[in-house]
């Protein structure tokens, strides 16, 4: 289909370089636009992230050159940068295309914006007429890959937000969470997130300190909780396994000494105390007490980074899954090559049966409802007989890419269809989009 | 016959042994998947060559050091598995499996085995003694083998080690296990001495007790009910717990090797 992607990512250029190729979300229609509308280039859509900028054509010609459309685009020589440019065709680029959308190409392997920015792209180019027919089936493609990838490999899994790592760690001390209680201290929206987090995996009781009562009130209500007052923190906060902090006091709020109480009021049960706030609410020293674990912002980040070598192993998994959609999907493309030469068969076949009903109409003389229908039946019957063999084998040959344009011609020739031919592709174009369209 | 089958058991051991030293080395994972099945086939051998043993001297025989060592292991073993099938864990092992092997190692070393024939020993009451004995003993081990993972898990959730964290079990599992098998070991402990001392009262009368292998007993008995106690009264985990253990262990060892000193508990040959 004559597909190329060219482009600049994080692993290709730095990011002075990512930054003159960015496109703002506000120029990105007239910029798709502008690369739709170049000489030889049918088909268009540009993706810009923070950390990749690519340019997705389809050009009528297979050696179209690109680099000429991205000086139009930019309207800066584009030279200099080449070293910095990767460019696939065909095959390559349908694989780039899907391991972009699957978050396999990106900084953090696995990480969900990209889809979200993936997506973003797909409906500007859309929106301007930049993707019409192709593009718009490798795309619609692309998504599906996404998911599959997402929901058959491990690889969004493992924890990737702050939240979900608070939930891991806290299963690592309590076990099961089944019975645990949580203790917000600050109504924040990370706080929210990760009691939301906690209490979806097991903790039954939630209880919500705030300076305003008002919105530990409302937060509780949220949640089925138990709204409780500043002033009695330090006497209740010993009630909850998991402490969750968010204020933003000064100072820390919990300190050795109030640990070593609350140990002691809980007969040394473990005490998981998770330090979202900066500055911290949770003096450090607290970790040193047995039973006591805390984790700050930064102890939490490194968690999360460290499971993103965790996630190398689930990509390898995942990148087999995109080997395999590519095979599919380019098996796909060449079954679409043979199918204008099917429909033109019909056609033609049609044209001749029509054309000898008509022919002997004068001699059949008038014909009852029942005799018209045989006729009818009969002439069909005869051309459908006659289709199968030659429609089974341009589907199977489409199968094995090299027979498959050898078969075309020859069932061409034979039957004499070459004058269909040049509108093979429109016809092949308006195929695939209905296609796409109908598997959503 | 018993002692080829007992050196079979310990090869199977080794691998276990083998497991324990990988997994301080952080390299356990090369044997994750056979080091189960390698006990599990161990423990077989090890009870064919207890049962042959045993139908071999026509009775049940405590006499010999080196089946009674056999016999402990094998007690260890079973409590091990009882544990490994409640809690889906093997990490126990990473304690009970070196500890298992030099008891069967040592067992099956010895060529001629001393057995002693003392009438003592053909008491039933004798046989009540050492089961129940014995079985507190491997709920000791266990024990103590939870205690060890409950510190190294505390230390690496603590120094936020990303390695350690791997670890599928979680701290209140270990928790779990470490006082359930001490819940489990104590009553047997408990009625295990009390069986010896009706026999010791029975033969040596009340002066018994001063001998230093059955004082020591009674000490690591006391150490054995103080655990229970810290813990009901102040839930005694980690750090404390595990030393507390650490040391009614080291006792349990040296009880062992009080054989020597004991007058009480030593059968001369006849």
């Amino acid at each position: 289909m004559n597909l190329i992607v060219i482009g600049v990512n994080h692993q290709t250029a730095p990011v002075e370089v990512r930054e003159q190729f960015a496109i703002p979300e506000a120029r990105l229609p007239e910029a798709v636009k502008c690369l739709a509308s170049q000489p030889g280039i049918e088909e268009a859509m540009i993706v810009s992230t923070c950390n990749r900028v690519e340019l997705v054509a389809r050009a009528k010609e297979p050696n179209a050159d690109l680099s000429g459309c991205l000086q139009e685009v930019y309207g800066f020589d584009t030279g200099p940068y080449r070293k910095y440019l990767y460019e696939y065709r065909e095959r390559d680029a349908v694989r780039h295309v899907f391991r972009v959308a699957s978050s396999l190409d990106s900084m953090v392997v696995g990480e969900p914006q990209i889809l979200g920015q993936v997506k973003e792209a797909y409906a500007t180019a859309r929106a301007v007429g930049a993707v019409n027919s192709q593009l718009d089936a490798l795309y619609s493609r692309a998504f599906a890959v996404a998911k599959r990838v997402r929901t058959e490999t491990a690889i969004a899994s493992s924890a990737v937000s702050i939240a979900s790592v608070a939930v891991e760690l806290a299963k690592k001390i309590f076990g099961d969470l089944q019975g645990k209680s949580v203790y917000l201290v600050g109504a924040g929206k990370m706080c929210e997130l990760a009691a939301r987090h906690l209490l979806a995996h097991g903790a039954s009781k939630l209880y919500v300190g705030n300076r305003t009562f008002e919105r530990a009130a409302a937060l509780a209500k949220k949640f089925g909780g138990e709204p409780i007052s500043f002033d009695q923190l330090y006497d209740t906060v010993d009630h909850a396994d998991i402490v969750i902090t968010s204020t933003g006091a000064p100072h820390t709020i919990f300190r050795r000494e109030h640990g070593e109480k609350f140990l002691s009021r809980r007969r040394n049960r473990p005490m998981f105390f998770i330090d979202i706030a900066v500055p911290r609410d949770v003096d450090p020293e607290m970790n040193k007490l047995d039973g006591i674990f805390v984790y700050d912002i930064d102890d939490l980040q490194q968690v999360v980074a460290s499971h993103m070598s965790d996630r190398r192993v689930e990509a390898d998994r995942a990148e087999a899954i995109v080997q395999l959609e590519v095979d599919k999907f380019q098996a796909r493309l060449q079954t679409l090559d043979v199918v204008p030469t099917i429909v033109s068969l019909q056609e033609h076949l049609e044209t001749v049966r029509q054309a000898e009903i008509d022919r002997v109409r004068g001699r059949l003389g008038t014909l009852t409802p029942e005799q018209e229908l045989a006729v009818e039946a009969l002439s069909r019957g005869i051309i459908n007989k006659i289709m199968h063999t030659p429609i089974t084998t341009l589907k199977s040959a489409a199968r094995e890419s090299s027979e498959s344009t050898t078969i075309v011609d020859i069932v061409r020739k034979l039957f004499n269809l070459r004058d269909a031919r040049k509108s093979e592709k429109e016809e092949s174009d308006a195929e695939l989009s209905a296609k796409s369209g109908g598997r959503g | 016959m018993p002692l080829v089958w007992l050196r079979v058991a310990v090869a199977f051991y080794a691998v276990g042994l083998l497991y324990s030293l990988l997994l301080l080395g952080k390299k356990g994972d090369l044997l994750a998947r056979v080091v189960e099945p390698a006990v599990g086939f161990g423990l077989i051998f090890h009870f064919v060559s207890l049962v042959e043993y045993t139908v071999l001297i026509g009775r049940l025989s405590w006499a010999s050091i080196h089946y009674s060592e056999s016999l402990l292991a094998f007690v260890a073993m079973v409590v091990f598995f009882i544990f490994f099938v409640g809690y889906r864990t093997s990490s126990l092992g990473v304690v009970i499996f070196p500890i298992v092997f030099v008891l069967t190692f040592a067992s099956a070393l010895g060529q001629k085995p001393v057995t002693i024939t003392s009438p003592a020993l053909r008491s039933s009451w004798i046989f009540v003694h050492v089961a129940m004995i014995f079985t507190g003993y491997a709920g000791l081990f266990v024990s103590f083998g939870a205690s060890v993972l409950y510190l190294m898990q505390e230390r690496a959730l603590k120094a936020k080690s990303m390695a350690l964290l791997e670890s599928k079990l979680s701290l209140q599992t270990i928790d779990d296990i470490g006082y359930n098998s001490l819940l489990f070991g104590f009553p047997f402990m408990t009625f295990g001495l009390i069986a010896g001392s009706v026999l010791a009262i029975a033969k040596y009368g009340p002066l018994f007790f001063t001998d230093p292998k059955i004082l020591l007993s009674f000490i690591m008995w006391i150490v054995y009910l103080l655990l229970l106690y810290t813990r009901w009264s102040s839930g005694w985990r980690g750090r404390r717990a595990a030393l507390l253990a650490t040391f009614a262990f080291v006792i349990a060892l040296g009880v062992w090797a009080a054989n020597s000193l004991s007058r009480v508990h030593r059968f001369p040959p006849i």
